[in-house]
């Protein structure tokens, strides 16, 4: 293999240049990201850095460059195209010929059908994003939320955190009831409400409004919140507009296959990656966590020089989210149907663990600022453990 | 192999235990521990995956 290019300039690309580097790899290498910067970290984008305790040089996802990566960085260039069969795939308005392909492309925010392109309005995946939320934020501005997921919740407790006038507006009876169940969803609630923000749930959006910048947020009930700025956090998509006519099978990402291949040669790694996991009796997946693009990363340039002998990206999926000062983790794949069981603490205080049961075994856990335990669980899940060995544990180690 | 932690930077969120649980540990007073500061070879691997997973990345390895 002479040259290998990577499409996407985040986290998972950049952790895939790096490991095919240190694995011996000494053919060309191309990083191509559409973003102007140089890979920087995304989840501080709702926490430290707007809330401006960490600054650009702090989010920078590679402190000491790229000489040793001898890697050629193309940035703020754009890949349109892809042609599996020539392998080539044209970036800007030039046509590059590839041996491996590594598609890192992400995703992107999902938009509200009637978003206006009003000034305040906004999504967050960029720095740039970031920055001029944070603009806001630091102006005084009253900020309405649509979405009470991950992104939503965290950017409440900043705004809260520098007091701001904080409205969220959820569609659904309950925060990320989908996932965590309605339990878990009136902890959520029951958070963001004791530090003073004005949870609406159950609420459809009508529209947004405002003479040249928004103003107001109309709802389906009649009723209307002021504001000044407003975040749309409804949600991300697979970035993969680009490889619509590939001849790749695109469905809610990449599909690769268990070793995250999408064709010979060519392979996919992140928040844009769809593949069959071993872990969850090979249900198709996308995660759009951190630890899972870190570690994809890796796993699919091991797979493009391995070749043949790939072997299979198994792994219980993990994320965290800081809102207030309760650290928020779970692992697993859970639904709220799934039995859910209190193994640590009470859901009445702001640190306990519950874990989730499905078919016998441990499917999830999820701790309020209970690391040590959720991490032990996970253990149980990677292990396809029973549930009854999991309450053991739990009546041991309470 | 010798570990060093940055602790400034550490946001004791446990991934470091998930992959080299012989390494690293958090306890219930929510600060991370090294239970062994130059880990065998044997270790290499894992706390490699540690390395790369922590997602503040505050650990770093000497030799
Ligand atoms: C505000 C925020 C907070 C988050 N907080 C957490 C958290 O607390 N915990 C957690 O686990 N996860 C969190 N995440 C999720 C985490 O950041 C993502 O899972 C991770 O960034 C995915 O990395 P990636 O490399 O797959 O994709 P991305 O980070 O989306 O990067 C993809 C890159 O590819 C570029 N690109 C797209 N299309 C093209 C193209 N055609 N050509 C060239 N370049 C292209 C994009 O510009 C982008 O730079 C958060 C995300 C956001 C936005
Ligand atoms: S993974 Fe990193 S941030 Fe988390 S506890 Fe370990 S060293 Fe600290």
């Amino acid at each position: 293999m002479d040259h290998i290019v990577v499409v996407g300039a985040s986290l998972a690309g950049l952790r895939a240049v790096e490991t095919l580097r240190r694995e011996g790899f000494a053919g060309r290498l191309t990083l191509v990201g559409a973003e102007r910067h140089e890979p920087y970290d995304r989840p501080p984008l709702s926490k430290d850095y707007l809330a401006g305790t960490a600054d650009r040089a702090a989010i920078a996802l590679r402190k000491d460059g790229f000489d040793d990566l001898d890697v050629v960085l193309r940035l703020g260039e754009t890949a349109h195209s892809l042609d599996v069969d020539a392998r080539t795939v044209g970036i800007s308005d030039s046509t590059v010929a590839f041996d491996g392909l590594l598609i890192a492309t992400g995703a992107h925010p999902r938009t509200l059908p009637t978003q206006p392109a009003l000034d305040g309005v906004h999504t967050l995946r960029t720095v740039e994003d970031a920055d001029a939320i944070s603009k806001w934020i630091d102006g005084g501005a009253r900020l309405c939320v649509i979405g009470a997921g991950f992104i939503g919740a965290e950017v409440a407790a900043t705004a809260r955190g520098k007091g701001r006038e904080v409205t969220v507006l959820e569609a659904l009876p309950q925060p990320m009831v989908r996932g965590v169940g309605p339990v878990i969803g009136a902890v959520l609630a029951r958070l963001h409400r004791a530090h003073g923000v004005d949870l609406r749930l159950g609420v459809g959006v009508q529209s947004i409004a405002g003479e040249g910048r928004v103003e107001r947020v109309h709802l389906v009930d009649g009723s209307v919140v002021a504001c000044d700025v407003v975040l749309v956090a409804i949600g991300a998509l697979p970035s993969t507009d680009w490889l619509t006519d590939s001849g790749l099978t695109v469905d809610n990402g990449v599909v690769c296959d268990a070793a995250l291949r999408a064709a010979p040669g060519i392979v996919a790694a992140g928040d844009v990656c769809r593949w069959p996991n071993a872990a969850f009796d090979d249900e198709l997946m996308r995660i759009e966590h951190w630890t899972n693009a870190a570690e994809q990363g890796v796993h699919a340039a091991r797979t493009l020089l391995a070749g043949e002998s790939a072997e299979p990206f198994v792994t219980v999926p993990f994320v965290w989210s800081d809102q207030y000062d309760v650290k928020i983790q779970s692992a697993g794949r859970f639904s709220a149907d799934d039995r859910m069981e209190v193994v640590s603490g009470s859901t009445d205080d702001d640190r306990f663990v519950a874990i989730f049961e499905r078919a016998g075994r441990v499917s999830g856990v999820l701790g309020f600022s209970q690391p040590r335990r959720v991490m032990q669980y996970r253990r149980f899940i990677a292990d396809s453990a029973s549930f009854a060995d999991a309450l053991a544990f739990a009546a041991e180690n309470p | 192999m010798k570990i060093v932690v940055d602790f400034d930077k550490c946001k004791s969120n446990a991934v470091c235990m998930g992959a080299a649980p012989e390494v690293f540990e958090v306890r219930d007073d929510n600060f991370l521990y090294i239970l062994q500061e130059a880990p065998g070879e044997d270790q290499r691997p894992a706390v490699e995956e540690a390395v790369r997973t922590c997602p503040t990345g505050a650990i770093s390895v000497e030799g």
